[in-house]
């Protein structure tokens, strides 16, 4: 049986009922939004039954403008065999960012999630090295977030006669 | 006897078994800026630590400010040893975007390019594993091949490494007959050149008995570490982009995905070579279709898409539209729709992913790189254990990292 978008869809619902919202399909992938207690639970089924055994891409999005759920963790996964891709996604306040880390299903979160929590401050709950990656360890913000803007390309405040614009 | 009661070594290292040895950042064999700092008894290496970020340049940060059109030369510094795939994954990621279908000849040449690109960067890979095993001819010999794919690059687009080739909706202009020649040339001579590189190592008694054996990975373990490109196949599973969710017309190219079975040195070795000959192939089909293009068609060389691609420059001098859409695409006057795509390409070391986040505004919301080397560079400790220092080295090249494009 091929495995479409509906199928999954009709799975994941009958599994976990209405706790998994916000379906689309923006261009083709399956997106859904999962409340960030079960994105374990539902990642485990999509790994046993589903067959979703490789994980693509895992990354964090941040959402200044949406109330006590700021963060997004954004997962693709991949089932290979049926060759189906589809997008997870889990919001988690930015006061308190925990969400449970996928390290354990799958070694290539551990410095996704790393990377996530480089740069966004998500705290992975139950990952075995949580430091940051790319950025010096004594940094003290998390620098993709929204609230550090880049400099504005069309200031004129500036009088430097060699780097000014 | 000097007093050495000056000295204050730390607590436990006197009675340590073990060596500590700190390799690179800057080493001449890492080829490129790799920090390990390896735990080592006697030569048998018993832990590894590697520590990444030493390049890091926050293109994902700096890509929300820039308009689309700017992108395009940070994808260049991802994976500097083939950057026509990255500039070509981020057009055709804009294009899924804006929902462009591109003419068949763009796809063509694209392949072309993306083709050659592929050839460039496993040329590399594979006689850098030569010269860590100590053949440096193959490394100098494929050299001037790679010369001869530069020159392409700078027929079609005028730079070499980091080439910022092609626009939104397809290249700045067609290919000369100059370009063609070069391909033409490269397709004749190349083949003769592979198979000398081919027959200097593939049944090297030294080369075999460094490589075979040497860092293998097996095929599950390869998945769940997220490897992708030759060196998941060369771990046995047949996982390629190109067949799996072709892009830019790669569904009407006849080519065959090679795979190996341990997953090791030699075998990701071999299925570089094979998917060099792939590649050619591939070249000289999607060649042929681009020389059937006749009359008007033959000068097709970009999708109809005023508003998004940047107009020739002949044209923004000449005529009233070319200036206004020029105008309004450098000044970033040009929304993009909003919306989410994920789009992935064959890269030269794996899948490549854009993952675009466009709120409609002249730069992305959000904008992230699936980085392959970055991803699968973490199963590097797991892969070393047990090995000898040098063997680690020569895995090190044959996993083909790219610190520029780890460290995004």
């Amino acid at each position: 049986m091929e495995m479409t978008n509906e199928i999954i869809q009709q799975k994941l619902t009958e599994k976990f009922g209405d706790q998994i919202t916000e379906w689309a399909e923006p261009y083709g992938m399956l997106t859904f939004t999962a409340p960030k207690d079960l994105n374990l639970k539902l990642m485990t089924f999509l790994f046993d039954e589903m067959n979703f055994r490789f994980l693509t891409d895992l990354t964090a999005v941040h959402y200044p403008d949406r109330a006590n759920e700021e963060l997004a963790v954004v997962y693709h996964l991949h089932n290979l065999v049926e060759n189906v891709r589809l997008r997870m996604k889990v919001f988690t306040p930015v006061a308190q960012p925990d969400v449970y880390t996928a390290s354990g299903l799958f070694s290539s979160a551990n410095w996704q999630e790393r990377e996530a929590f480089d740069f966004y401050g998500v705290n992975f709950v139950g990952h075995p090295d949580l430091r940051r990656i790319l950025n010096v360890d004594e940094m003290d913000y998390f620098p993709l977030r929204k609230e550090f803007p880049l400099e504005d390309q069309t200031r004129i405040d500036k009088d430097d006669d060699m780097f000014g614009r | 006897m000097s007093d050495h009661s000056n000295i204050k070594l730390p607590e436990g290292s006197i009675e340590k078994q073990t060596t500590t040895l700190n390799l690179g950042p800057t080493h001449p064999a890492t080829h490129g800026v790799f920090q390990n700092i390896l735990e080592l008894d006697g030569e048998r290496i018993v832990k590894t630590e590697p520590t990444v970020g030493y390049i890091h340049r926050a293109f994902e940060k700096i890509a929300e400010r820039r308009p689309y059109y700017q992108i395009t030369p940070l994808t260049d510094r991802l994976n500097y040893c083939s950057s026509p795939i990255n500039n070509m994954g981020w057009h055709l990621t804009c294009e899924k975007l804006l929902g462009v279908k591109t003419p068949k000849r763009v796809d063509y040449l694209r392949i072309i390019i993306m083709e050659l690109a592929r050839i460039s960067d496993h040329l590399i890979c594979n006689s850098i594993v030569g010269v860590d095993t100590g053949a440096y001819t193959g490394f100098l010999y494929v050299m001037q091949y790679r010369e001869l794919i530069y020159e392409i690059y700078e027929e079609v687009c005028g730079s070499r490494l980091t080439t910022n080739i092609g626009r939104i909706g397809g290249f700045e202009r067609n290919f000369s007959n100059t370009a063609f020649e070069k391909l033409e040339k490269f397709l004749k001579e190349y083949p003769g050149v592979l198979r000398e590189f081919e027959n200097l190592f593939t049944r090297n008694r030294i080369f075999i008995e460094r490589t075979q054996g040497v860092g293998g990975i097996s095929a599950e373990r390869a998945m769940n570490y997220g490897f992708t490109g030759p060196n998941l196949r060369a771990a046995g599973v047949d996982y390629d982009v190109r067949v799996h969710s072709p892009y830019s017309s790669y569904e009407d190219m006849d080519f065959v995905i090679p795979v190996g079975t341990t997953g090791d040195n030699y075998d990701r070795y071999q299925v570089r070579n094979g998917e060099m000959w792939e590649s050619l192939k591939i070249i000289e089909q999607a060649y042929r279709k681009v020389q059937e293009f006749k009359g008007a068609e033959a000068e097709v060389y970009h999708a109809n898409l005023p508003e998004y691609y940047l107009p020739e420059k002949q044209a923004v001098y000449t005529s009233m539209e070319a200036l206004i859409y020029h105008f309004k695409i450098i000044m970033g006057e040009t929304d993009i729709p909003a919306g989410e795509v994920y789009m992935s390409v064959e890269g030269g070391n794996g899948e490549l992913g854009f993952y675009l986040i466009s709120d409609g505004g002249r730069s992305p919301y959000r904008l992230h790189f699936r980085r392959p080397c970055f991803i699968y560079y973490q199963a590097y400790p797991e892969i070393v254990k047990g090995s000898m220092l040098s063997d680690a080295i020569v895995t090190l090249s044959s996993l083909n990292l790219i610190a520029g494009e780890m460290d995004g």
